[in-house]
C-alpha cells in the first residue's frame, strides 16, 4: 500500500508571548515542532506499515529549507520517504494556494492509496488544506478521524462529531484527517534516528518538480489576503473585591444577587 | 480567473440541521448575515439540505431569511461531503451569492473547504466578527491565529462568493418573529447515488457529551492554579450549586486534570455565559478569546498581577480553595432567606 502524510513545521503556539511594547508576535526564540494532528496522522500511517510491511509512506511539506528538521523526525519515526517543496514562488500560500501545491506535488507521486493530513496546524487552525487536497485530487475524504480499520479495499472510519461519532465506509484510494484521539504518537527509536540521519536522505523539490498552475500558488495565487493584523483587545473594568475569603465571597454573592444574576 | 463581481448578490447562511433539528450556529448565522445583509442592502438566504425537512424552512424564514433555497433528496439525508459539496457548489454556480456564512462546526470545517475548492474562491476559517468595509463594500472577516495570540483581518478581494466558516457561539442568535414571511424556493440537487463515495453505516451520539459549555449559564473554570484533580471536585461542587458547568484552561487540560472537551479558549470552545468564574486561570490571550464575550467575568486568584484581572467584572485576590467554599456557603445563606 502507498500512503503520502502531508506535515507542516509549525512554532509552538504554547511558547508564543507578545511584545508589551508594541503589541507584535514574539517569534524569535520559539522552538519549531512537528504540528501536532499531523504527527497522529504520520503514527496512523506507519501502524498500517507495521501491519502491512510491504506499505510504504511518504511525507511530504511545504515550507522553507528549515523545514528539513520535522521531516528528519518523520524519517526517524519510520516513514520511508521524506520530500520538501521549496520555492520562493510558494511563498504567502493561503490554504488555496498551498492545497494546490500539495496536490500538485502527490501528483508526481505516481498514485496513493491513503492521502493522511493532520486536521489542522496549530499556527492557522483552518483545517482546510485537507479537505482542499482531497478536492484537487477528486478522491472523498473524511476529517476527524478517531480510529481507523482496514477491510479489504475499503476503510471503516470513525468520524468525531461534537456530541458523539459516526461510522463511515468509504474505498481507497481516499484522504484521511487525523485528530489526538486517533494514536498515540511513537518516538523515534535509535536505530530510527541513526538511519535517518545516515541512509535516508530528504528530497528537495522546487515549483519546477511539481504539477501546478503557476497562477494559482503563493501569494499571487491566494484568493485571501491579510489586510491587518492585530493583538486582541481586552476590556477594562471591573472592581477587585478586598477582605477574608468570608468577607468578599459575601460581597460577590450579594453584587450578583442585586443585579438578578443569580 | 477574471469574473464580473457585480453578478454576484445576497448573503447565503448554510442552515446546518442535524436529525431535523436546526443547529444553534445556523441562527447564529441568520442573526449576523441579517446585519450584512441590511448593511449590503441585499437578501438574506438560506440553504436547507436534508430529506424530507420542509418542515424547517418556514421556521428559518421566521429567524429572518427572506428566501430559502431547499434542496431535498433521499441522498441527503445524513451529512456526507460529496452530496452536500457538489449540491451546495451547483446552487452557488447558478445563483451567485456575494456571500455564503457556513458554521465552523465538525461538518462545516468538512464541507466548507471542499466547496471552496470547487466554485474556485478563498475561505476563512472560524471567524468571529464579520463587517461590511464602508469604503468598499468588501467583507472584512476576522479570526484569531498563532493560538489566538493574535487577531487577522482577512478580505477575499477578486473571487467570489466571499467565503467564510464561524465559530458557533460567537454571533448574537436572530431572534424568531414568528409574523415574518419569505419566500421558499425548492432546488433540484441533480445528485445521483454514485457521485456519494462514502457511507454513514451509523451515527451515535454519546451521553458524555453531555457537558454543554456553549448552551451554560454559569460556567466554573479551572486552570493551572487549581493545583490537581481533586481540586476540579471543588469547581463541581460550585457549579452544581449555581445549576452550571465545570470548564478549563488548556493548561489544565494539557496536565490532564479536565477532559479536552471542558476546555475552553482558541484551541477548545468560545462561550459567552451569564457569569464565568476563572479559578487559578492565569488569563493567557488564547484563554481570553475563548470567554471575554461573557456577561459577567469573575476571576478568582493568588497573583494580583495575573492578566484575568484586566477582563474581570469582579476579581478576588486569594486562594481559590480557600474563597469558593467560603462563596458555596454565601450561596446557601443566600438561599435560606
Amino acid at each position: 500500500m502507498k500512503i503520502i502524510v502531508c506535515v507542516k513545521q509549525v512554532p509552538d503556539t504554547n511558547e508564543i508571548r507578545i511584545d508589551p511594547v508594541t503589541g507584535t508576535l514574539i517569534r524569535d526564540g520559539v522552538p519549531s515542532i512537528l504540528n501536532p494532528d499531523d504527527k497522529n496522522a504520520l503514527e496512523e500511517a506507519l501502524v498500517l506499515k507495521d501491519k502491512n510491511p510491504e506499505s510504504h509512506v511518504t511525507v511530504v511539506t511545504m515550507g522553507p529549507p528549515q523545514a528539513k528538521e520535522v521531516l528528519l523526525e518523520c524519517l526517524a519515526m519510520g516513514a520511508d520517504r521524506a520530500i520538501l517543496v521549496s520555492d520562493k514562488a510558494f511563498a504567502g500560500a493561503d490554504t488555496w494556494a498551498t492545497s494546490e501545491t500539495l496536490a500538485g506535488t502527490i501528483k508526481k507521486l505516481n498514485g496513493f492509496d491513503i492521502v493522511f493530513c493532520g486536521r489542522q496546524a496549530i499556527d492557522g487552525d483552518t483545517a482546510q488544506v485537507g479537505p482542499q487536497i482531497a478536492e484537487r485530487l477528486n478522491v472523498p475524504q473524511v476529517t476527524y478521524v478517531e480510529s481507523l480499520v482496514e477491510l479489504g479495499n475499503d476503510l471503516i472510519v470513525k468520524r468525531k462529531l461534537e456530541d458523539g461519532y459516526e461510522m463511515i465506509k468509504l474505498a481507497k484510494p481516499a484522504l484521511l484527517t487525523a485528530i489526538k484521539e486517533l494514536n498515540e504518537p511513537r518516538y523515534p527509536s535509535v536505530a530510527g534516528i541513526v538511519s535517518a540521519c545516515s541512509e535516508k536522505e530528504i528530497e528537495v523539490w522546487s515549483v519546477n518538480d511539481i504539477d501546478v498552475d503557476l497562477t494559482q500558488i503563493g501569494l499571487k495565487g491566494s484568493p485571501t489576503k491579510v489586510k491587518k493584523s492585530f493583538t486582541p483587545e481586552v476590556k477594562g473594568k471591573g472592581v477587585m473585591l478586598k477582605g477574608t475569603p468570608q468577607e468578599v465571597s459575601e460581597q460577590l454573592v450579594g453584587n450578583l444577587k442585586s443585579k438578578h444574576l443569580i | 480567473m477574471s469574473r464580473d463581481l457585480t453578478a454576484y448578490k445576497n448573503v447565503w447562511v448554510f442552515a446546518e440541521q442535524r436529525h431535523g433539528e436546526i443547529m444553534p450556529v445556523a441562527i447564529e448565522l441568520l442573526g449576523e448575515g441579517r446585519k450584512l445583509a441590511n448593511e449590503l442592502g441585499v437578501e438574506l438566504c438560506a440553504i436547507l439540505l436534508g430529506d424530507k425537512v420542509e418542515g424547517l424552512a418556514s421556521e428559518l424564514v421566521k429567524f429572518g431569511a427572506d428566501k430559502v433555497y431547499l434542496a431535498g433528496s433521499p441522498l441527503l439525508s445524513t451529512y456526507n461531503t460529496d452530496g452536500f459539496a457538489n449540491a451546495i457548489t451547483e446552487m452557488i454556480r447558478t445563483l451567485k451569492p456575494e456571500i455564503v456564512l457556513i458554521g465552523a462546526t465538525h461538518i462545516g470545517r468538512d464541507l466548507a473547504p471542499r466547496i471552496a475548492a470547487k466554485v474556485g474562491t478563498g475561505l476563512t476559517a472560524d471567524c468571529t466578527r464579520l463587517e461590511i468595509d464602508p469604503e468598499d463594500k468588501k467583507l472584512l472577516q476576522t479570526r484569531p491565529a498563532f493560538g489566538g495570540n493574535i487577531m487577522a483581518t482577512i478580505i477575499c478581494p477578486d473571487h467570489r462568493p466571499q467565503m467564510s466558516t464561524v465559530r458557533p457561539g460567537v454571533m448574537q442568535k436572530a431572534v424568531k418573529n414568528e409574523g415574518r414571511t419569505g419566500e421558499i424556493i425548492k432546488v433540484d440537487t441533480n445528485l445521483a447515488q454514485n457521485d456519494i463515495r462514502t457511507t454513514v453505516l451509523e451515527i451515535v451520539k454519546e451521553k458524555k457529551a453531555k457537558v454543554n459549555l456553549q448552551e451554560a449559564e454559569f460556567i466554573v473554570s479551572g486552570g493551572r492554579g487549581v493545583g490537581s484533580q481533586d481540586g476540579f471536585q471543588l469547581l463541581q461542587k460550585l457549579a452544581d450549586k449555581l445549576n452550571g458547568v465545570v470548564g478549563a484552561s488548556r493548561a489544565a487540560v494539557d496536565i490532564g486534570w479536565a477532559e479536552y472537551h471542558r476546555q475552553v479558549g482558541q484551541t477548545g470552545k468560545t462561550v459567552r455565559p451569564v457569569i464565568y468564574i476563572a479559578c487559578g486561570i492565569s488569563g493567557a490571550i488564547q484563554h481570553l478569546a475563548g470567554m471575554q464575550d461573557s456577561d459577567y467575568i469573575i476571576a478568582i486568584n493568588k497573583n494580583p498581577e495575573a492578566p484575568i484581572f484586566k477582563i474581570a467584572d469582579y476579581g478576588v485576590v486569594g486562594d481559590l480553595h480557600e474563597v469558593i467554599p467560603q462563596i458555596i456557603e454565601a450561596l446557601d445563606k443566600q438561599e435560606a432567606y
